[in-house]
């Protein structure tokens, strides 16, 4: 590793805080209407930043294509987002501004998120939701008609828009209808099923992409202006994550390896509710939605290794972890915190269920309480008990019963009778490719937008703010800062897929194809994929410390070797070939995993989700090293194994940086 | 668990394909049906056998990707369950179950168990939308809808898109999918302004990409996996009425 010197430009506009976006509104160059006809847009991903970047530009009047994996663009992982989505509308009355979303943010994100960034994103939140509201989106509505709100973890206000428990998918549906009527005029040209597996550069400028076609294995060349990487996450590279099974890191890394600087890799955001894994058999975790921290209560047993069954153990042998260490913020600590907090728990024996790693999530005490108020609305003065908890049912029910309904099916009991169990899993990746405040990554013509970019979660996220970057990025974002760009391109004709770079591309991609397919080893995808899973959450996960990461590099390296000597990937090359895609991402994971073990080695502090064992207070919290590491880590790819650091300083004129409590 | 397996083997959309029987020992009841299709296929490729080729992405239940017909079911035997939210306590030892993908004039074969259902996108493409460009919507809370409305308009815009709905009935049609989006634009305000279009093109387009009629049988509602309500064909009729009496 080599720390070269500093060639990043954050492009973050003078003046004021407040006006930045403002006023780069009004002075970016504009691309007249003629001009935006004869430029072209290639936007792989379809999720919310994807299709929300695509209807917006081919409003505009560009040409866009766009490219997804799955066999309708409806079905990118946002679609999967539980909880809710951020906005600072202040509709309840207590206390929320555009001010205090950035600042939670910030705070949330442990210090290492751009100001400039952040505060745009907050400014921008209020118009997601006007627009989504317009578009159709059934959000939950109070008796009066209004928008409902509840709250998420890192804050006090209620500022979280939601549909049940299914806001991702009734955002994603909004933008994709948006889509589609794009498509039926004729100014979207969609590629389901599609996968891109490289980017095109020519004289430093993104020009394209390759692509194979899923159905027919057909390698296609495609030319654009300019390229937006919407491809969300990599939580995949730790085999078991709450990301769909096709999710994957091989755009980002592709253009990683073409040049863009990846920025912080090694913040992993690991979600504190999920369901426990059962067994060897498991092949993804589920969330269970934040939003549930709402009226749950997490607690283990005052005793080690406590045998009985939860509801056999009274009140005062629980221990209400998160209430005890946290009392401002209680069960509503942000995810690291009570996170590691879980794990502190269990890793000393108090862990519950089969196998001792979960902790109980209760709904017993909501039950009962909205079952009390429920009674007084209905004037029941004298319910029974149990009249009472029928009622508490049924308002629980309402709020999060597709949550409790997925619990069951999975591990076949009764939320409303047995407290949940719950544990840790990978979720969310704040790492991804560097841009800068236009979201251009550092290859001209190529951005990145969404879960894909590194830009405004520092070293943790928030809750229901991924929802809410995404759209920003794609409605309110992009449609403004590519005009910087393209209006210097008015003069480009569409590069020909005839050029040599695309001829290159075109070679290598089929290369690494029939490297993977004539290999006829002895070990499947999976297997590594899983090995590969193991070391990433042993040594690169909850945890990490010097030692443990220098071995996971080792171990990587050679894992690595061996897939490229022992893999199996049956059938050709021509056809739907699913073992063939898996290997594609995982042979790019395992190069991703390394560098995410390099980040997290140079990164001596722990901050938000990145938590180094020699890096903390006595109470077992995250120690900062603001005079070292207050800087967002930028890798350069130089070849097998080899990476420059780039560093962008963080300067905080706004916010006072200081020591993130909760307590 | 020990199971036998009959499932549909197809190499392309162009060649015939047909069943295979496997037998699929040591199966855990905790796992859900996908991961059993995970092991079968991780042993078939260890023997040097080609995997079977099947839909899937969340694994949540949400995305609506995964689509088996399963004994004569989509989804099979759970209510309200898609293919992978579905676990093997549901078998029990000894069963055989057979696995088929989608059938449907309008949903080729691609591959196996891989089924086209990129018409649904065109249908959306048709009407399924409201036509407000980026940056001209108003402050949010300036359009109350009634508490009941939006629940409504939510549950149908629940559906996931699977196409469970066209596999269930006899006639293949694409009803209970597109009235789900139908209503809820209609049960909204920001809907109701391109109501008569939009029920017009949808169906339009429905017929087009080869759907079949409706003969309520309900066989729809019945296997949704989403318990998307047959209420919703209703509604439609009733715009598509109204909006062929407006013309
Ligand atoms: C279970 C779960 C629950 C969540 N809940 C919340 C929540 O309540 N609130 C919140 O704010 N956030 C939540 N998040 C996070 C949030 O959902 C995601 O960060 C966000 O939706 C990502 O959107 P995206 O558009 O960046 O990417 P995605 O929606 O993941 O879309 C990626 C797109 O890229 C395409 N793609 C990827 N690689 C390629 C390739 N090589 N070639 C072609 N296409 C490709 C895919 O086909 C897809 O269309 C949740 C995440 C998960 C996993
Ligand atoms: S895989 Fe997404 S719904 Fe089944």
């Amino acid at each position: 590793m080599r720390t070269s010197p500093n060639l990043l430009d954050s492009k973050i506009p003078e003046g004021p805080l407040e006006s930045k976006w403002t006023n780069y509104r009004s002075t970016v160059p504009l691309v007249n209407p003629a001009n935006k006809r004869n430029l072209e847009i290639i936007i792989v991903g379809s999720g919310l930043a994807g299709a929300s970047a695509a209807s917006s530009l081919a409003e505009l009047g560009y040409k866009v294509k766009v490219f997804c994996f799955q066999d309708s663009p409806r079905r990118a992982h946002s679609i999967a987002a539980q909880g809710g989505i951020n906005a600072a509308k202040n509709y309840q009355n207590d206390g929320d501004s555009t001010y205090r979303l950035f600042y939670d943010t910030i705070k949330g994100g442990d210090y290492r998120a751009r100001e400039g960034n952040v505060y745009r994103l907050a400014e921008v939140s209020a118009n997601i939701i006007d627009q989504c509201v317009a578009l159709g989106v059934p959000f939950a509505r109070e008796y009066g008609g209004l928008l409902s709100n509840r709250s998420f973890g890192g804050t006090q206000v209620q500022r979280t828009f939601y549909a049940a428990g299914q806001t991702g998918q009734q955002l994603l549906l909004g933008a994709y209808s948006g889509l589609q009527r794009q498509v039926g005029l004729g100014t979207v040209k969609m590629y389901s099923r599609h996968e891109m597996l490289d980017v095109v550069v020519i004289d430093g400028k993104a020009r394209g992409i390759i692509a194979r076609n899923l159905v027919t294995g057909e390698i296609e060349r495609h030319a654009g202006h300019a390229v937006l990487l919407c491809t969300g996450g990599y939580g995949n590279v730790f085999f078991l994550s709450t990301n769909a099974m096709g999710s994957n890191v091989t755009a980002a890394w592709k253009a990683h390896k073409k040049g863009a600087l990846f920025g912080n890799p090694c913040f992993t955001q690991i979600h504190p509710t999920c369901i426990p894994v059962s067994g060897d058999h498991q092949s993804k975790l589920t969330l269970m939605s934040e939003s549930l921290r709402n009226d749950g209560r997490i607690w283990v047993p005052k005793k080690a290794g406590d045998t009985r069954k939860p509801n056999e153990i009274p009140e005062e042998e629980r221990d209400y972890y998160l209430e005890r260490r946290y009392p401002a913020f209680g069960n509503l600590v942000p995810r690291d915190v009570a996170s590691r907090a879980a794990k502190e728990r269990c890793d000393a024996g108090f862990g519950v269920g089969a196998s001792k790693m979960a902790v109980y999530l209760d709904y017993a005490a909501a039950i009962e309480r909205y079952g009390k108020i429920q009674a007084n609305k209905l004037n029941e003065t004298n319910a029974s008990k149990d009249r009472i908890i029928a009622l508490g049912k049924d308002v629980v029910k309402e709020k999060y019963g597709n949550l409790f309904e997925m619990y069951e099916k999975i591990t076949g009991e009764n939320p409303y009778e047995v407290p949940m169990r719950i544990y840790p899993a990978v979720h969310y990746t704040m790492g991804g490719l560097w841009v800068d405040y236009e979201l251009q990554t550092t290859v001209p013509g190529l951005y990145a937008l969404g879960e894909a970019n590194f830009s405004d979660h520092g070293a943790n996220r928030l809750g229901a703010s991924a929802l809410m970057q995404g759209l920003a990025d794609g409605y309110f974002v992009i449609p403004y800062t590519i005009g910087s760009y393209l209006n210097t391109q008015i003069r480009e004709k569409l590069v020909s897929t005839d050029h040599a770079a695309f001829e290159e591309a075109e070679k290598s991609v089929k290369d690494t194809i029939n490297n993977l397919i004539n290999n006829k080893g002895s070990k499947t995808v999976d297997h590594f994929h899983k090995r590969l899973g193991k070391i990433m959450w042993d040594k690169c996960g909850m945890a990490r410390n010097e030692q443990g990461l220098k071995e996971a590099i080792q171990e990587i390296r050679q894992l690595r070797e061996e897939f490229w000597k022992e893999v199996r990937v049956p059938g050709s090359a021509n056809e739907m070939n699913p073992e063939l895609e898996k290997a594609g991402r995982v042979a790019d994971f395992l190069e991703l995993g390394e560098l995410m073990c390099i980040d997290a080695l140079n990164r001596n502090e722990s901050c938000g989700g990145h938590f180094r064992e020699e890096f903390q207070t006595e109470e077992g919290e995250a120690l900062r090293d603001d005079a070292k590491y207050s800087y967002v880590a930028a890798w350069e790819y130089k070849g097998n194994g080899n990476y420059d650091l780039h560093k962008e300083d963080l300067k905080y004129e706004r916010i006072k940086v200081s020591a993130r409590s909760y307590k | 668990m020990n199971l036998t397996l009959k499932i549909w083997r197809q190499k392309n959309s162009k060649e015939a394909g047909n069943f295979h029987t496997y037998q699929v020992p040591d199966i855990s009841p905790d796992m859900s049906f996908l991961e059993m299709f995970d092991v079968l296929n991780e042993r078939l490729i260890e023997k040097g056998e080609e995997p079977i080729a099947f839909d899937h992405d969340c694994r949540e239940g949400i995305c609506g990707m995964c689509s088996m017909y399963i004994n004569g079911q989509p989804h099979g035997p759970w209510k309200g369950t898609t293919t992978c939210q579905l676990h093997m306590r549901a078998f029990k030892d000894g069963d055989t179950i057979t696995v088929e993908p989608w059938r449907a004039k309008a949903f080729p074969v691609i591959k196996d168990l891989v089924v086209d259902r990129s018409a649904f996108d065109k249908i959306q493409a048709a009407g399924g939308f409201i036509s407000v460009n980026t940056g001209n919507a108003q402050d949010a809370n300036n359009i109350p809808v009634p508490k009941d409305d939006a629940d409504k308009a939510f549950a149908a815009a629940a559906c996931i898109g699977c196409g469970a709905c066209v596999a269930a009935c006899k006639n293949s049609s694409a009803m209970l999918y597109v009235s789900a989006k139908v209503s809820q634009f209609a049960l909204l305000p920001q809907g109701r302004v391109e109501r008569t279009e939009r029920v017009l093109n949808m169906v339009r387009e429905m017929d087009v990409q080869g759907f079949g009629n409706c003969t309520n049988t309900g066989s729809c509602e019945a296997e949704c996996p989403k318990e998307i309500s047959l209420e919703n064909i209703a509604t439609m009729n009733r715009e598509y009425l109204m909006a062929n009496l407006k013309k």
